[in-house]
């Protein structure tokens, strides 16, 4: 692969952290996810090398590169370092030029995005400093529950009803949830319920910005089919999941590293 | 950043001159003469300086703490004491400071009397009486209703008969009636001084702005507290001229100003340097706030011959004893007369007199206007509810989609 001209979005979130090559066309090439760990800086090394040996590549071939994420700062040898927001909006733009919201919940944040018709960000708003309504949550109570991550989506989907989880404070619903154990509730009625709770407060922030078809969902909490169904609910309008939802946000980023390496292309024309 | 920005000259006066009324106040304390009185924000302090009485501000206090990052732990002295976390930060850090005898200056001069007027917010009125309890002096109260659109003539009444109670109260207090030529002579004054800030923050509706909303946020201690003194209008003249020759030289306060914010609220009194420096990276300038706006209010139809009723009706009428169409109104002309490419509303958990309907008022400016606008939640000085990673990412994530809105036009 010598000689091939690709760009490199690299997302260092909290939890996970994504790399996505594109090439000049804009296809995607290769695309990793690794847990995040405590060092940022040491993960985005290491996701890139991943992405780098999975393409056959190396970082002579790699025009351009725009960091995103939490972790985005700590990036070495990035051309930029874009916000989430607009490489969420990027990315889902161009998985689907009709987007024009996104609900993306991350590890430690939930946002949601109006874009414009041509992928810009026209409004957006993060959570706020606790960890409800974030994938965070969804570890802590699968902890409590004894259940993996995976299983929780399926598991809500077969609740008969879901049981009433009234606070999204991680730290409060966490004993709710024994509670609920202690009076014999069903798992997946309790799964349910949390997918619920997790649904309304991340609608809270939808409902701010405004939700217009179509909207997407990204980010890990993307495939938790629980959340995704509370989420159309609350909502009022069907979601669309891309196939990896975790790199929607890398993607975006690799596709500014393209403007970028085109621009710099035409500056040295 | 190639361009440094520049330090404003009159700043070194303005400390000077704030720490010798300080210095004054203390003095007074010692002496027990002048009189020392506690007032708020809104209060009508003309009065004050035309008896001679010394006016301490709780809320500048308030602010220094929080500013010198004290605030958190003075909370939690409040906190301690039952005050709740919810109740405004510079309520509890000031009590938390009396409690405590903590502060960054050595403690406020303790008040002979206070005045309390609630055109601010509905805290004050329960803050001065917990005052009042603490010290036992007398607690003068200005009740001002609340206006839902224009000034209403019964209120306009009622709150001119207060005034007139208190300058009456003050004079008994203080054992000197208040002459009425004296009285004149300090709210002309007062005009005048409002009059020169207000002249100094329309000279930011110049590209570049010749200052920063940062910059009026620290300017703004003697209009507060010094209006109607002379001393607050030599300096308000210093400070015009320095920004006149700033505009005639082209100095702009952000270096390579491409953009034009407006502030909404109180300031961030822990991390004002932190989002100056933060909007200066995108080069984006913050050049008009309401909360500055608000003390140089003058009420449009001025009585020459009624300097009271004039009174009465700049003390009812500043933004935030107003309900949301006149505030829609203000931020859609700030908009307009300060060319401006968005809006960065602070979103203060102390506050909600200011903070309520920012959701209504960010949508309809976005609506009616096509104005993006920013949230930040944080609070004026309780640092407990601020983040920096995740302040700057709605910062950068801002800046970026103003930025493309501009490569798309």
């Amino acid at each position: 692969m010598s000689g091939v001209l690709l760009f490199a979005g690299v997302d260092v979130g909290s939890a996970t952290t994504k790399a996505v090559l594109v090439d000049v066309e804009g296809r995607v090439v290769a695309h990793t996810v690794i847990p995040s760990g405590g060092k940022l800086a040491a993960a985005a090394t290491v996701v890139l090398e991943r992405v780098l040996g999975e393409a056959r590549v190396t970082m002579e071939n790699v025009a351009a590169l725009v960091s995103t994420g939490y972790g985005r700062e700590s990036v070495s040898g990035r051309t930029k370092a874009v916000t989430e927001i607009t490489c969420h909006a990027r990315g889902a733009h161009t998985l689907n030029p009709a987007v024009r919201s996104v609900i993306d919940i991350g590890g430690q944040d939930s946002k949601a995005i109006a874009l414009d018709e041509r992928g810009g960000v026209r409004r957006f708003e993060m959570n706020d400093k606790c960890a409800a309504g974030t994938g965070r949550f969804l570890e802590v109570m699968a902890r409590t529950l004894q259940v993996g991550l995976d299983e929780i989506g399926p598991l809500a989907l077969s609740a008969e009803s879901p049981a009433r989880i009234s606070s999204t404070c991680t730290v409060f619903a966490e004993s709710e949830v024994i509670s609920l154990l202690a009076q014999d509730e069903s798992i997946p009625s309790i799964l349910a319920g949390l997918c619920t709770a997790i649904a309304q407060r991340v609608n809270s922030l939808a409902a701010r910005v405004g939700m217009m078809p179509e909207v997407m969902m990204t980010g890990g909490v993307a495939k938790n089919v629980g959340v995704v169904r509370g989420l159309e609910q609350a909502v009022g309008l069907p979601l669309i999941t891309p196939e990896e939802p975790q790199i929607v946000g890398a993607l975006g980023a690799a596709l500014i590293a393209r403007d970028l390496g085109a621009r710099r292309q035409d500056a040295t024309a | 950043m190639s361009e440094k920005r520049v330090r404003i000259r009159s700043a070194e006066k303005m400390k000077e001159m704030m720490t010798l009324y300080y210095m004054t106040a203390k003095m007074a304390e010692q002496e027990k003469s002048p009189k020392i009185a506690w007032i708020t924000s809104g209060g009508p302090v003309e009065i004050l300086h035309a008896a001679g009485v010394i006016p301490i501000y709780p809320e500048n206090h308030a602010a220094m703490c929080g500013t010198v990052r004290m605030a958190d732990r003075l909370c939690g002295v409040a906190e301690d004491r039952g005050y709740s976390r919810d109740l405004c930060s510079y309520a509890r850090s000031d009590i938390g400071s009396i409690l405590s005898g903590e502060s960054p200056i050595g403690g406020s001069p303790k008040p002979d009397f206070l005045v309390c007027c609630n055109n601010i917010c509905g805290t004050v009125t329960k803050w001065y009486q917990a005052l009042q309890r603490m010290f036992n002096v007398p607690l003068i109260f200005i009740d001002a209703p609340y206006q839902y659109e224009a000034d209403r003539p019964e209120a306009l009444a009622y709150m001119k008969a207060q005034l007139e109670e208190m300058i009456q109260t003050v004079g008994e207090i203080t054992g000197k009636p208040i002459k009425p030529d004296t009285l004149t002579e300090t709210l002309l004054r007062s005009e005048e001084a409002v009059q020169l800030w207000r002249d100094i923050q329309d000279l930011l509706r110049h590209r570049p702005a010749p200052m920063n909303s940062f910059d009026t946020f620290i300017h703004l201690a003697p209009i507060v507290t010094l209006r109607g003194t002379p001393e607050c209008i030599d300096y308000y003249k210093e400070l015009k001229a320095e920004m006149e020759e700033r505009v005639r030289d082209g100095v702009a306060a952000v270096p390579g100003e491409q953009f034009r914010l407006g502030w909404d609220n109180l300031a961030i009194w822990y991390k004002v340097k932190f989002l100056a420096d933060k909007f200066a990276e995108h080069h984006a300038a913050l050049v008009v706030s309401t909360y500055t706006e608000n003390f140089c209010y003058q009420a449009p139809d001025r009585r020459e011959d009624d300097l009271l009723w004039t009174m009465a009706a700049n003390y009812l009428g500043g933004y935030i004893n107003h309900g949301l169409d006149y505030r829609e109104r203000e931020l859609t002309e700030m908009a307009e007369n300060f060319h401006l490419d968005g809006f960065v509303m602070h979103s203060n958990r102390s506050c909600r007199a200011y903070s309520f309907g920012q959701y209504e008022l960010a949508q309809s400016l976005e609506r009616k206007r096509g104005i993006p606008t920013l949230m930040i939640e944080a609070d004026q000085s309780d640092t407990r509810a601020w983040s920096d990673e995740q302040v700057a990412t709605r910062i950068d994530a801002f800046m970026e989609s103003l930025a493309a809105r501009r490569v798309a036009v």
